[in-house]
């Protein structure tokens, strides 16, 4: 067994199978009352019975609620969490304190209840100190209300459907990253266990791929001068990022053998072990093999760390959107929860990017080794059992905020840079960059150092 | 990419206040320009011939908001000129000091609009931070914040208090430690690099007892702007000092005489370049004429050669760097 908490596939067939279960039950009552007024026996029901309980449509049923889980995994728990983060960290560096909006700010819930004398104790807090947790809920029933406008000029097909492209794709990069050894969706488990997704991070950039393409098409279909050049902006962006961004994983790939996340998870949780060509290898047991520790990807990881800020549309390569001179850029002509997706599904562009820096440089979800506790195995004596005291989620996650917090503070301490600067970064800088770090790890793997 | 016409403007996050600026892209790049401006004009110079010349002061205050004290200063000016009165000693040193605070304050608004021109919001709130301190030095010493009708013809309105110095010392002390940091925050990034023609700033002619080097850069680009303008904070602050530490102690002011016969001109250097006063009396407790020059009007004339080439994200770059103050330039 190892660290994950969370089996997502057991949990949701266990889920699956109890509310067919309770279906099942429903359609034996509906049966009985059948054969109570006389019909034939088995009963008419009979048939339909096996078929809910049986195995074909309680998989596809676990499969449809473990994607949901993940997916209210991914927008309800992360995507707040992490504008949270946001606001409050860039209020910080801003020298103020953010949002405070909490439990305590609405006078119906102080009247209410917070006079109830023991658990109303945090609706009783005054409103100017809550954690400021609520108010992204409430921007967002605030967009909720507002009245989703289309312009006449626009081009109303292409309008509507670039939002859903985006949230589309979005959500699909939600599907293809797995979150720990048990909390996933792309993959198979093999019979000793472990978890293979063989071309894993190759889908996970190409779903990352769709979002600039969406980007155009809503700047174009607007129908406006400012969204056209933001549209305009985004393909070239596209053009300029993604390339250095899928090489530097080239050389990533090159030098670990492997596209799979789950296997390059698994390389990362082994000691540091460096190849010395003919002299062996040397181990340093107390730090993991992540890549990120390893010289010779050092350049990969630059450029691959860049090109995610510029993937996510962070505020030094925001060029697409720039508020000063675009207004809104490619959103201007997006109102109500049309704009709360365009803008809202920019951060979990953000969390999807640094889950896969996570999972390529930074050792994905292991932990450290003391996180575990062994206990003897009773199936097997002899055998230990790791038993986590913090999941694999956990660490996760952790992985995930921390390097968001990086990008919060870049992007909240340095201006936009121009277009041309942004195409010059891209194809002077990063190219040139992510094809010496192929070179590097290519040499490396061949003579066998490091 | 066919070429076309794109509104900066009214209501354009570009614009700080109401004007437009109209340019013609080819793709990314500025072909042409054309500003739009007129949308603020009030008549000043109208309304000025029908109030009284001390009560002009209340108008030219309004002027630029962001630099109240300084517009009035020079209004004062042009009409001590006219009437050839001589101001005591300690009025001037007053009109130094409260000018100077009035200039880095309009600077640091200034920065604190240009942060967020350049996607950087941070600068704002950093420069609002240090702003509130020398609003509260023009507090202690007018008694208001905004608009506050300090300069009067002949000297200025009320003494300082008796501890100003010390607190004009600490606040100049600490502003010094924290430009430091904002200078870092802005060049980091050359971002600026845009050669457009600028004059050259006037060296002041009012101010012949301080020692100070006047704030000049040999480039006309956008980014030499900007250090114009944070030079010109630091020379203000040695110019604060000074003049508290060389202040004489007499009379603040003297009362001027109601009416005018004659004309007066001065120009001063402004927070945003030359500022020009032309006053005309024809016997009468009125101006007969008042001319206003305004700097940002006649940089924002040399808005299409600045963006001519330029790409559209320049446009605010180079115009948040000419300080576009809309109450002055539409008058």
């Amino acid at each position: 067994m190892t660290g994950a908490l969370i089996d997502l596939f057991g949990w949701s067939y266990a889920l699956a199978s109890f509310l067919l279960w309770i279906g099942a039950q429903l359609l034996g009552l509906g049966n009985w009352i059948s054969l109570q007024l006389g019909a034939p026996s088995p009963g008419p029901l009979e048939g339909m019975i096996g078929f809910v309980t049986g195995a074909p449509l309680t998989s596809l049923v676990a499969i449809i609620l473990a994607i949901n889980i993940l997916l209210l995994w991914a927008t309800a728990f992360h995507l707040l969490i992490v504008m949270w983060i946001e606001r409050k960290m860039y209020s910080r560096l801003q020298d103020r304190r953010g949002i405070m909006l909490g439990l305590g700010s609405s006078e119906i819930l102080r009247n209410t209840l917070g006079r109830i004398p023991l658990i109303g104790r945090p609706f009783r807090k005054a409103s100017h100190l809550g954690t400021g947790f609520l108010q992204t809920v409430a921007d967002g029933v605030k967009l909720f209300q507002k009245e989703v406008i289309t312009p006449a000029s626009a081009d109303k097909w292409m309008f509507h459907a670039a939002p859903v492209m985006i949230a589309a794709s979005t959500l699909f990069l939600f599907i293809a990253i797995p979150w720990s050894d048990g909390f996933w969706i792309m993959g198979s488990r093999l019979p000793n266990g472990d978890v293979v997704n063989p071309w894993g991070v190759l889908v996970i950039l190409g779903a990352f791929s769709v979002a600039p393409l969406s980007i155009l098409i809503a700047g174009w279909a607007s129908n406006n001068k400012y969204t056209l050049l933001g549209g305009m902006r985004a393909a070239a962006q596209l053009m300029s990022y993604e390339i250095p961004m899928v090489l530097s994983i080239i050389a990533l790939v090159v030098f670990a053998g492997t596209l799979d996340p789950f296997q390059l998870v698994r390389q990362q949780s082994a000691p540091l072990t460096f190849g010395l060509g003919p002299f062996g290898t040397v181990q340093i047991p107390w730090l993991p093999n992540w890549y990120i520790f390893n010289p010779i990807l050092w350049i990969a990881f630059v450029v691959f760390f860049i090109t995610v800020i510029a993937e996510a549309e962070r505020i030094p390569f925001d060029i697409p959107e720039a508020e000063a001179e675009l207004v809104e850029g490619w959103t201007t002509e997006y109102s109500g929860m049309r704009f709360g997706i365009v803008f809202g599904f920019k951060w979990l562009r953000a969390i999807a990017g640094a889950a896969l820096i996570a999972i390529l440089f930074l050792g994905g979800w292991s932990g450290p080794v003391f996180a575990q506790v062994w206990i003897p195995n009773i199936a097997s004596p002899g055998n230990l059992w790791p038993i986590p005291i913090l999941p694999q989620e956990f660490w996760f996650t952790l992985k995930i905020y921390a390097i968001f917090v990086v990008f919060v503070w870049i992007g909240w301490s340095v201006p936009r840079v121009r277009i041309d600067q942004i195409l010059n970064i891209g194809w002077k800088r990063l190219l040139p960059l992510s094809l010496l770090a192929i070179l590097l790890a290519t040499l490396a793997r061949g003579m066998g150092w490091f | 990419m066919a070429e076309m016409w794109i509104n900066m403007g009214p209501q354009h996050p570009m614009t700080h206040g109401l004007w437009n600026l109209r340019i013609k892209v080819d793709g990314e790049t500025i072909v042409d320009a054309e500003p739009e401006i007129g949308y603020l004009h009030r008549g000043y110079e109208k309304i000025m011939e029908v109030r009284e010349f001390q009560k002009n002061v209340v108008l030219t205050d309004r002027l630029c908001y962001v630099s109240s004290i300084t517009w009035s200063h020079c209004y004062c000016l042009a009409c001590e000129a006219a009437m050839d009165l001589d101001v005591p000693e300690r009025g001037k040193y007053l009109r130094v000091v409260s000018n100077e605070l009035q200039r880095i304050a309009s600077h640091l608004m200034w920065l604190a609009a240009y942060g967020p021109d350049l996607g950087l919001l941070t600068a704002l709130l950093w420069a609002l931070r240090e702003r509130e301190l020398f609003l509260d030095l023009l507090q202690l010493i007018t008694g208001a914040r905004m608009n506050q009708n300090y300069p009067r013809i002949g000297g200025v309105r009320n003494d300082a208090p008796g501890d100003f110095e010390k607190y004009c010392a600490k606040v100049i002390g600490h502003f010094r430690k924290k430009l430091g940091e904002h200078e870092k925050v802005f060049e980091q990034s050359k971002l600026f690099q845009v050669r457009i023609d600028l004059r050259k700033l006037d060296p002041y002619d009012a101010y012949p007892e301080m020692d100070f080097q006047p704030a000049v850069e040999q480039e006309g680009d956008s980014y030499a702007r900007y250090k114009v303008r944070v030079e010109e904070m630091k020379t203000s602050c040695d110019i604060i000092l000074q003049a508290l530490h060389k202040m004489p102690t007499g009379p603040y002011r003297v009362k001027p005489p109601r009416r005018i016969e004659g004309e007066g001109f001065r120009r001063t250097e402004d927070s945003r370049g030359e500022a020009l006063f032309y006053v005309i009396g024809d016997g009468d407790d009125r101006p007969y004429r008042v001319k206003i020059r305004s700097p940002v009007f006649s940089n924002i004339a040399a808005a299409p050669l600045m963006m001519r080439g330029n790409k559209v994200a320049d446009v605010v770059a180079i115009m948040g760097s000419i300080d576009v103050c809309v109450g002055e330039m539409d008058k």
